[in-house]
């Protein structure tokens, strides 16, 4: 070893002093490019990427249906391939829980569907408010696999749990002026925060002809898969009316009502010349904004299938339109 | 020769501003985007083009409040990223969403204004991201790429009217879209009559 002084680096090897104010330059700039690029993807998709935010990996809790279950006859059931479970109960049109399609699937927990009673009145012989569960306990369960078709031109296929709205009708006696069937969602704004915002005018509201509703094909549901009603698929008890768009299939029943008017409807209410009050899948008459001709399956990819009239039950359905001329009566 | 201020400032922003869509297309094809990935980029891109052609226009009447001048060197690259996602947008709706069935396309141009109107607003994009090189200032000359340019305000317009017809019921966000845009064109508007008044007053000192 020597113990010279370290020699100092050849003049050669020196950075030039503008080179190392560049180099320094150069850093900070790639710096602020860096920060900034991220900053305007991190706004750009904070401002644009609601609806993808992840789905909060919500897990529905609600427990299998306990006692028996009928099984269908099977007559109306489909046998196309059911929507997965996940996408069943995550995409949702539920306006008073939110207005994206997982906003539902996020404030769930908000509505509470125990204790709950259901009340039955209008042009019965038998008027009443029910306790739920009494009313679930007057029937036995059975599934039904049925398709839904959205307005919006998107469907599932849903294996519900329910029964038939004819058996609860029956049961309650219709008197001889009845000829409408009225139903209403629980109004309760902290329960449903989206009754705080006028988007619709709350609470929701659907109705159905008498004949339409003794159909042996209208249903209410009050689980699907084998489980309990998630809180966004309506629980504890909704309609479901397969052959008519999605938006007819009202949620969280608290009122069911027999009338001798026909009732108004809240989607009719709100936009007459798009919803009508019949609201039967119909590939011939084209919402305003869109074609009814085709609709994507959830789950299904990229492929859209040909919208069927009546959603594929005009043999069970059609004849009760007889006569009817459905582009206006849409 | 001096390189100009905050040399990274376009890159950056080309960078940001196209990530998005890079993060669609690569979490479309994986079902990351939800049970209806098509409805979820077809939100996106439109939402991203309207936001950014309306950051375009707003470089302007900053630099007008504000006096910086950076804005407006920032100005082509969000024209032309609103392109971008313009035509990403229309191409998800045509090719993803209608299987590019002409048929739909032009069922849907001639009888449903909801479309129209969006598909216009596309077209007039064309002609100004076309003639968005310096080459082309020089060739029509500044005050007429200027007046060309004034097409992106009708634009930005009819996305408003198109984002307004696509929901279905709360207007409240398109409408928020809207006011910003009004904001915008009134700060211009501001602008043009100050500057209007002051020539007139120039001119009344100065008689030719």
């Amino acid at each position: 070893m020597s113990d010279k002084p370290p020699e100092e680096p050849p003049g050669s090897e020196i950075t030039p002093e503008p080179l190392y104010l560049r180099r320094r330059e150069l850093l900070k700039n790639a710096g602020l490019f860096a920060g900034t690029a991220a900053a305007v993807a991190g706004g750009l998709y904070l401002l644009s990427g609601k609806q993808r935010r992840a789905m909060d990996a919500y897990v529905p809790d609600a427990g299998r249906v306990t006692g028996p279950v009928a099984k269908a006859s099977g007559e109306f059931d489909t046998d196309e391939p059911r929507t997965p479970y996940e996408d069943v109960t995550t995409y949702n049109n539920f306006y008073e829980l939110g207005l994206d399609k997982n906003d539902p699937a996020r404030l769930a927990h908000l509505l509470k569907p125990r204790p709950w009673t259901v009340a039955i009145d209008g042009e019965v012989h038998e008027p009443q408010t029910v306790d739920i569960d009494q009313l679930l306990s007057w029937f036995s369960m059975e599934e039904r696999v049925y398709r839904m078709r959205c307005v919006e031109a998107w469907s599932m296929v849903i294996p519900w749990l329910g029964f038939p709205l004819a058996a609860l009708l029956s049961r309650v006696k219709p008197t001889s002026h009845a000829r409408y069937v009225s139903f209403t969602t629980l109004m309760d704004p902290e329960q449903l925060p989206g009754q705080k915002r006028g988007v619709l005018d709350w609470p929701y509201v659907e109705g159905l002809r008498l004949d339409e509703a003794m159909h042996p094909l209208t249903f209410m549901a009050m689980g699907l898969y084998g489980r309990q009603l998630p809180a966004q698929n309506g629980a504890p008890l909704r309609l479901v009316v397969p052959w008519k768009y999605g938006f007819k299939g009202i949620k969280s029943i608290v009122r069911i009502s027999l009338t001798r008017e026909q009732p108004f409807t809240t989607w009719n209410l709100a936009g007459p010349e798009e919803y009508g009050f019949y609201a039967n899948v119909n590939p011939a008459v084209a919402h305003p904004r869109w074609s009814q001709a085709t609709e994507r399956r959830i789950g299904e990819g990229l492929e859209r299938r040909p919208t069927l009239p009546f959603n594929g039950y005009a043999e069970q359905v059609a004849h009760l339109y007889a006569g009817l001329d459905l582009r206006k009566n849409y | 020769m001096a390189s100009p201020p905050y040399p990274w400032l376009n890159p950056a922003l080309a960078v940001g501003g196209l990530s998005p869509l890079a993060l669609l297309a690569v979490q479309g094809p994986r079902g990351a985007l939800g049970p209806n990935a098509v409805e979820a980029a077809l939100n996106q891109t439109g939402l991203l083009a309207l936001v950014l052609l309306m950051a375009s226009l707003a470089c302007t009447p900053l630099k007008l409040v504000s006096g910086w001048t950076w804005p407006v060197r920032i100005r082509r690259t969000l024209g032309l990223l609103a392109f971008t996602y313009a035509c990403a947008h229309f191409l998800t709706y045509l090719v993803l969403d209608q299987g590019l069935s002409l048929n739909a396309l032009l069922e849907d141009l001639v009888k449903r204004p909801f479309i129209t109107v969006g598909f216009t607003a596309l077209v007039l994009l064309v002609p100004l991201a076309v003639t968005s090189t310096n080459r082309w200032v020089r060739r029509l000359g500044f005050p007429r790429w200027q007046r060309l340019h004034r097409l992106a305000y009708v634009a930005a317009a009819l996305g408003v009217v198109h984002f307004v017809w696509r929901v279905k019921q709360d207007v409240t966000e398109p409408l928020i879209y809207g006011a910003v845009l009004a904001v915008l064109f009134a700060v211009r508007v501001g602008e043009a009559m100050r500057k209007r008044r002051a020539r007139t007053a120039s001119a009344a000192r100065n008689p030719a």
